[in-house]
């Protein structure tokens, strides 16, 4: 069993299982952190950046992809955790040979759907004049700037994939419902279980009937929208493959809100306005379902809400929709009847407005002090950037940045020197160090895999012990690139015995408690299942031409003889010799066990735990009387 | 007993004795426990028996106490106790033999009954109320109760086997004094048997290996030294302590909670102080010992002890002091800093001890901080104490436990791994860092201090609790911090950090979470009262937002923030802080802070902020509010009129203490405010009274606190009360002179207050002229209304014979229900 770590980034992992004759890929993330290596792409051309001397306005965005570690073509299936995790499908399952099938929960699909849609309308409603690639060559590379000189593996990245490529990749999943339980080529057994981060997210158990492997990737157990995450299901694996932790370990999620928070109303109540650079889904309905509840008492129910992405819309009705994976709380509203999410009755009161971009409708609905969320987090694409240099330049406004996958001050670069206030609240559900070693001591894996970032404390705070998994044995850590052999054997395999043959069978018991049976049938092996049949019977004497020629392809079906049981009591058997004549006899102790010399007939009888030889020189007759008394002290069956 | 009840008494013994009669409950059966005893406590129980047989007759049944429910057969237990207190009391029962059935092997000990614990209970307080004198000893002699007793201390309901223990710390009292009143023997062996056999069951118990049986000989010790102090207690002790000892030699110690409770009771009993006992040896081993979770409570009581030795002393406070010592230890870089505190030989130990668990490591920590912090204000408390060690090490935790404090050793990294984002200690840290306020530390560790106050203040993670506790020990520092020689209020250092802290207040005052906004608040007003007059505070916080923040505050939708708000927008308004915005965009700009307060105390459906409003209002009238004191009058008759229709009794009450400050104010303090004052309270001249009580009728003084006098809730009436007694003295000279009036004003005064008094208040007085409210207020009987509502609420049914009668009438329902079912 092997793991091949084709991502380094510990939130955004990619790795293939092989496992029993299976190749299985487990998540597909994409690490957009190189965008950020880039100018941003604004909606409306922009004097100040169009007017940066030298490398400017050069390229499209490019992605990091995977290294040639594993043929992609033989990978069997791809099992996908959240729609954070699948944003790379569509360079994988095009253009590479994939044959297989993806397995992921409708929201996943329906919301990854989303964000793969609006990046794509995001980098394709801005084209590019002109293309340069030459940058990527090295040595030309090496002439650049610092940050960009340093980039690695530039030659790996690639153009945004399109909509095409999305849809046909899309086509290739197959969608599946918690604890359903799919087969993979009678081999293995993969199910998902939900992790309480994320609509329709799940960690995956992939088990064959003596081994399982859990694979946990961002994982929740605080109280938001998602259903609640299934611990008890991961208990007894012979590997937990551990990824997604937190990004913040040290920032508390409920913190972070309050925060929030308190820096809209602070910024809207001095007549500023508040930028929140976020994805169309996740953090997003819990932040609006806190100031549902909190604009009221903090005097801001005049304030309009803008909510405003390609797929807006879709992404407020379609949470709306998934009743089945939404916590007991919401599906409990479902009965009542009453949306699960209270954005519904935002929307209705006119304080949440969703508009597909700033053109059209919302210029001329657009009043201020107001709140905005938009994408993309990275602030190098989407309507974000022209909010940016909108407001950029006013001290009153503030940008609240709330996804945890950038960093905040690279993400601000391009647009320095800025006036506006800028706060960082990283609100990050996933499961934190305690919550792990809770996790893991709760669920007792045999074996832990996890990527390197977390065997050790983060490099600012070398000192935080607490900051890293701690558990026994110690955790087995990957980076990218690497191929982990996973530390346990196969050693048993099931095998089903077919009725009829099963009532054939005459067990006889040879020690308390153990009955043997012998077994003649034949071993039938298809689509990684096994079967005893019951053998043919014997070919009739006579028949007619077909039949025998039928009876040709029946194996040899030979007399069998018995086996035999038992051991030898050395003494016993020396008088049974003695009995039966022989005389002058020697017993020899060796490692194994006794030799017994019979001198006189020059005759060696060899006995050992599980064999006994009988060396005589030719005379056949001695063997057999030999034979017949050592059998004697055997059982037989 | 009155007539009445002993004609109730025997239809009741009756019924206690009837098994089928099911007992109402066991309240009832106490009240009448404590009647009986009040009973006996003033005359002859002997008499109360011949002149109530039926008394008797009721502690026969027990002879079958199988019939009988446990509670009652647990009253029977305790009433023959009661009664056989008395000796010739305890002789007739005695000759009836019905002492020995009731207590001994014949009663209920060994039968069923005997496995409620209410039975097993009865019996040994029925024991402890018998055991007063010398025949009462030789009976227990006899009868082998003492055996049971002992047995009794194991027993499975922790009351019994506390109660086993305090018996037979009784009986041994009893049994010393009853021999001689001299000198008692120097040998235990010429002690009494009963006291002998007490003792040594005591020994047997401290040499047994199980550990229970050692607490329970700890613990009957300690009541016993905690409550005895007589000469022979010594000779106990000097004869018991080399058992003590040898509890010290095992590992671990056995019963160390107890031990440790057996060695304060003893040091502090006042004929054991003496160094002769050993007693100190004793406590320094003890103290060596134990474990430093166990040690703790040891050392700080050692060091709250008035006389004991100074190395003693000193050993108990480098104990208590040893898991500070250790924090510091891990995370200064050169260990043993010459400010460290106490000294560094036990650190590794306690290391030990900090690190083996998270939870034995936050207990340890949070039981060292709060120890600390009560032996701080004692006058026992070792000299010098070490400021700024224990503020660098208060510091410390709370860097450890917020991720910022970077460790130079293995402890360090364990202890910071253990106490990151750790509430529990964050609070006890903060509660001990604001008590160290107090006293004086260096000028850097004062900067560290409020840096880290900062940080706690300004951190989103800090957990609601631990900013409340952020904000109170912030403002223990600042009140604490010393005024500059060159004048103004605050040290420069307190003021720069204060500009510091407003811009973070209005973030905290903006917080989803209630109880944030609500401490801010708090912080806040508490801020203004103190430095609302200094010019470097004023000008900051005008500058700031939180004014304008504090008064949105006042709609918050959690009534505990309204009410912060409201008294922290009066306090801000008192020292002119609450500038009226003058945007015209603003829809509360026209309105004053007076209307909207009213505007709150008339509507909100809250109690507190209708309470807070009323607080305020009161203040702002003491203080004459540049608002208030521009009409008074006017004022108080609209405040009165809100608040007499409030449905919240405090509000009312706080009405009432709004008009006695009117009072006050009109006609001067009241006399009962100094009862030491040498001049007599001198009436004021009569016509100065008419003219006077006058604003009192036209704001309507005299409805509110006429109607506040028969408030069916006590306190208002009570106040109401006082009020008008202060008013009657104040104008007594003047109804003198005016002698009694009785026109046609005060009939219908007086005939309005008894409608009033029955219940029905519906018509207001309307207005009435200060003659006749005079008159009134003389001739109620104002004193034997106070008299009245001083007894507590239920005096009236709290009498023996409503007692009686309510269980005869339980029972008395209960017979006829049975008969309606036939």
């Amino acid at each position: 069993m092997k793991l091949y770590c084709l991502s380094g980034h510990p939130t955004l992992p990619c790795n293939v299982l092989k496992f029993k004759s299976t190749t299985i890929m487990l998540d597909c993330g994409l690490d957009m952190t190189s965008t950020l290596n880039f100018l941003p792409l604004p909606l409306v051309q922009s004097p100040r950046l169009s007017n940066l001397p030298g490398w400017s306005l050069k390229d499209g965005n490019a992605f990091l992809d995977k290294t040639e570690l594993i043929d992609l073509s033989t990978v069997d299936v791809i099992l996908i955790s959240n729609y954070h995790c699948m944003m790379a499908l569509p360079y994988i399952t095009e253009h590479t040979g994939f044959t297989g099938t993806v397995y992921a929960t409708e929201p996943t699909v329906q919301i990854g759907r989303l964000l793969m849609e609006e990046l794509v309308n995001f980098i394709e409603r801005v084209p590019k004049a002109q293309s340069a690639s030459l940058w990527k060559n090295k040595d030309i590379q090496r002439l650049l700037p610092s940050p960009l000189k340093d980039a690695v593996e530039v030659s790996t990245w690639r153009r945004c994939y399109t909509m095409q490529e999305v849809n046909s990749a899309l086509s290739k999943i197959q969608l599946v419902g918690y604890s359903q339980k799919i087969e993979l080529f009678g081999a293995v057994q993969v199910t998902p279980l939900s992790s309480g981060y994320a609509l329709g997210s799940s960690n995956w158990i992939i088990q064959s009937h003596y081994e399982k492997v859990s694979y946990v990737s961002g994982s929740s157990l605080l109280t938001t929208h998602p259903q609640p995450m299934d611990q008890a299901s991961l208990k007894n694996s012979d590997v937990l493959v551990l990824t997604g932790l937190t990004q913040i370990p040290t920032a508390n999620p409920d913190g972070m809100v309050g925060e929030f928070c308190s820096n809209l109303a602070l910024t809207v109540r001095n007549g500023g306005n508040v930028l929140v650079p976020c994805y169309p889904s996740g953090v997003i309905y819990d932040l609006l379902e806190c100031l549902y509840q909190y604009i009221d008492s903090a005097g801001l129910s005049n304030i309009p809400f803008y909510f405003i992405s390609p797929v807006a819309n879709s992404s407020l009705e379609f949470s709306q929709i998934f009743a089945e994976w939404l916590c007991h709380n919401k599906q409990t509203k479902v009965y009542l009847p009453e949306p699960p999410f209270p954005h519904a009755e935002l929307i209705q009161t006119n304080k949440l407005k969703h508009y597909p971009s700033l053109h059209g409708d919302f210029s001329s609905d657009f009043r201020q002090p107001c709140v905005v969320f938009t994408g993309h987090p990275s602030l190098r694409f989407g309507d974000v950037v022209h909010f940016m240099e909108l407001w950029g330049k006013s001290s009153l406004n503030t940008v609240i940045f709330t996804e945890p996958d950038f960093s905040y001050l690279e993400a601000l670069a391009p647009y320095q020197p800025l006036a506006m206030k800028c706060i960082y609240c990283p609100i990050d559900t996933r499961l934190n160090f305690i919550q792990v070693s809770k996790l893991l001591k709760e669920v007792q894996p045999l074996h832990v895999v996890c990527p390197e970032q977390y065997t050790q404390p983060p490099p600012a705070q070398s000192h935080r012990m607490d900051l890293m998994i701690d558990c026994q044995p110690p955790a087995m850590s990957y980076r990218r690139a690497e191929v982990l052999a996973l530390p346990f054997k196969r050693r048993y395999e099931k095998i089903e015995i077919m009725p009829e043959l099963a009532d054939s069978l005459v067990p006889m018991e040879i020690k308390p408690g153990i009955s043997l049976a012998t077994v003649s049938a034949v071993l039938h092996t298809k689509d990684n299942k096994h079967v005893l049949q019951p053998p043919p019977r014997p070919a009739q004497p006579a028949g007619g031409k077909k039949r025998k020629r039928g009876s040709d392809d029946i194996p040899d079906c030979k007399v069998l003889k018995p086996l035999l049981s038992g051991s030898i009591p050395v003494e016993q058997f020396v008088q049974a010799l003695e009995k039966h004549g022989f005389s002058d006899i020697k017993v020899e102790d060796t490692a194994k066990g006794h030799i017994v010399l019979l001198q006189e007939a020059e005759t060696l009888i060899q006995i050992e735990e599980d064999s006994t030889h009988i060396i005589c020189d030719n005379d056949e007759m001695l063997r057999v009387r030999l034979r017949d008394l050592v059998l004697k002290f055997l059982q037989k069956f | 007993m009155d007539p009445e009840c002993s004609q109730l008494l025997p239809a009741l013994c009756a019924v206690l004795a009837d098994p089928r009669q099911p007992v109402a409950d066991d309240t009832c059966l106490e009240k009448l426990l404590d009647w009986f005893k009040t009973i006996a406590d003033a005359g002859s129980s002997l008499l109360l028996l011949q002149e109530n047989p039926c008394l008797v007759t009721l502690l026969c049944p027990v002879l079958k106490p199988q019939d009988l429910s446990p509670r009652v057969l647990a009253f029977l237990l305790r009433l023959a106790g009661i009664l056989a207190a008395q000796e010739d009391c305890f002789q007739h029962l005695q000759q009836g033999d019905l002492l020995p059935r009731l207590f001994g092997e014949a009663g209920p000990l060994g039968g069923a009954a005997w496995t409620a614990p209410t039975v097993r209970s009865g019996w040994i307080q029925g024991l402890c109320s018998l055991t007063q004198h010398p025949s009462a000893l030789c009976f227990l002699a006899h009868s082998g109760a003492v055996d049971t007793i002992f047995s009794l201390q194991g027993d499975s309901s922790l009351f019994v086997a506390s109660a086993a223990g305090q018996l037979l710390v009784h009986i041994l009292g009893l049994s010393m004094q009853a021999p001689a009143e001299g000198h008692p023997s120097l040998q235990p062996a010429h002690w009494p048997a009963c006291a002998q056999k007490i003792v040594g069951h005591i020994e047997e118990s401290l040499r047994a290996t199980a550990t229970p049986q050692v607490t329970q000989a700890l613990n009957v010790l300690t009541t016993m030294f905690s409550h005895c102090h007589d000469p022979w207690t010594q000779v106990l002790w000097v004869h018991l302590s080399p058992l003590v000892a040898c509890l010290l030699e095992k590992d671990p110690v056995p019963a160390a909670h107890s031990l440790v409770d057996l060695l304060l009771s003893v040091a502090r009993s006042p004929v054991l102080s003496s160094s002769s006992c050993g007693l100190w040896d004793t406590l320094a081993q003890t103290l060596s010992r134990l474990r430093a979770s166990q040690a703790g409570p040891l050392a700080l009581g050692i060091l709250k002890l008035q006389e004991c030795p100074k190395a003693l002393r000193a050993q108990a406070f480098a104990v208590l002091l040893q898991p500070l010592t250790c924090v510091l230890e891990a995370t200064t870089q050169a260990p043993g800093l010459p400010g460290s505190v106490g000294g560094t030989a036990d650190a590794p130990l306690t290391a030990g001890m900090l690190l083996p668990s998270k939870a034995a490591c936050v207990g340890l920590l949070c039981q060292t901080l709060a120890h600390l912090e009560l032996l701080q204000p004692l006058p026992q408390r070792p000299s010098p104490w070490p400021w700024a060690p224990l503020l660098s090490a208060a510091v410390t935790i709370l860097r450890l436990c917020n991720g910022s404090a970077t460790p130079t050793s293995d402890t360090g990294t364990h202890l910071c791994a253990f106490l990151a984002g750790c509430v529990r200690v964050q609070r006890a840290a903060l509660d001990f860092l604001g008590t160290l306020s107090q006293g004086t530390g260096p000028q850097e560790l004062v900067t560290q201090v409020f840096a880290i106050l900062l940080e706690y203040l300004t951190s989103p993670d800090s957990s609601p609790t631990v900013l409340k506790k952020a904000f109170q020990a912030t403002l223990q520092w600042l009140q604490s911090s010393p005024k500059p020689s060159g004048g103004g209020d605050l040290e420069p250092h307190a003021q720069l950090f204060l500009r510091e802290l407003l811009p973070v207040l209005p973030k905290r005052l903006c917080s989803p979470c209630w109880d944030v906004r609500d401490s801010g608040l708090e912080f806040l007003t508490q801020t203004v009262r103190r430095w609302g007059g200094q010019a470097g505070f004023r000008h900051a916080l005008l500058a700031s937002e939180v004014p304008e923040l504090t008064e949105q505050l006042l709609r918050d939708p959690e009534s505990y923030v309204r009410a912060s708000a409201v008294a922290a927008m009066g306090q801000l308004s008192s020292r002119g802080l609450h500038i009226i915005p003058a945007s015209p965009g603003h829809p509360g700009a026209q309105q004053s802070l007076l209307e909207e307060l009213l505007h709150i105390l008339s509507t909100d459906s809250e109690g507190f902020p209708r309470r807070a409003v009323m607080q305020v209002f009161t203040q702002w009238l003491r203080d004459s509010h540049a608002d208030v004191a521009a009409d008074t009058e006017h004022f108080v008759a609209r405040v009165l009129r809100v608040a007499s229709q409030d449905l919240d009794w405090e509000v009312r009450a706080q009405g009432l203490e709004l008009a006695l400050v009117f009072l006050e104010q009109t006609l001067g303090q009241p006399s009962s405010s100094c009862p030491y004052a040498m001049t007599p309270p001198a009436a004021a001249p009569p016509s100065l009274v008419a003219q006077a009580l006058q604003p009192f009728c036209r704001v309507q003084l005299f409805d509110f606190a006429f109607r506040a006098l028969f408030d069916c809730d006590r306190p208002v009436a009570q106040k109401s009360c006082d009020l008008l007694l202060f008013l009657r003295a104040k104008t007594a000279s003047y109804s003198d002179q005016q002698g009694s009036s009785s026109g046609p004003d005060v009939a219908s005064l007086e005939a309005a207050l008894q409608r009033w008094q029955a219940g029905d208040q519906g018509q207001p007085l309307g207005d009435l002229e200060p003659e006749a409210v005079v008159a009134v207020l003389r001739s109620l009987d104002l004193e034997g209304l106070r008299g009245a509502l001083a007894e507590s609420s239920d005096h009236a049914e709290q009498s023996p014979l409503s007692l009686l009668q309510d269980m005869l009438a339980t029972a008395g329902i209960l017979g006829e229900n049975e008969a309606d079912c036939y």
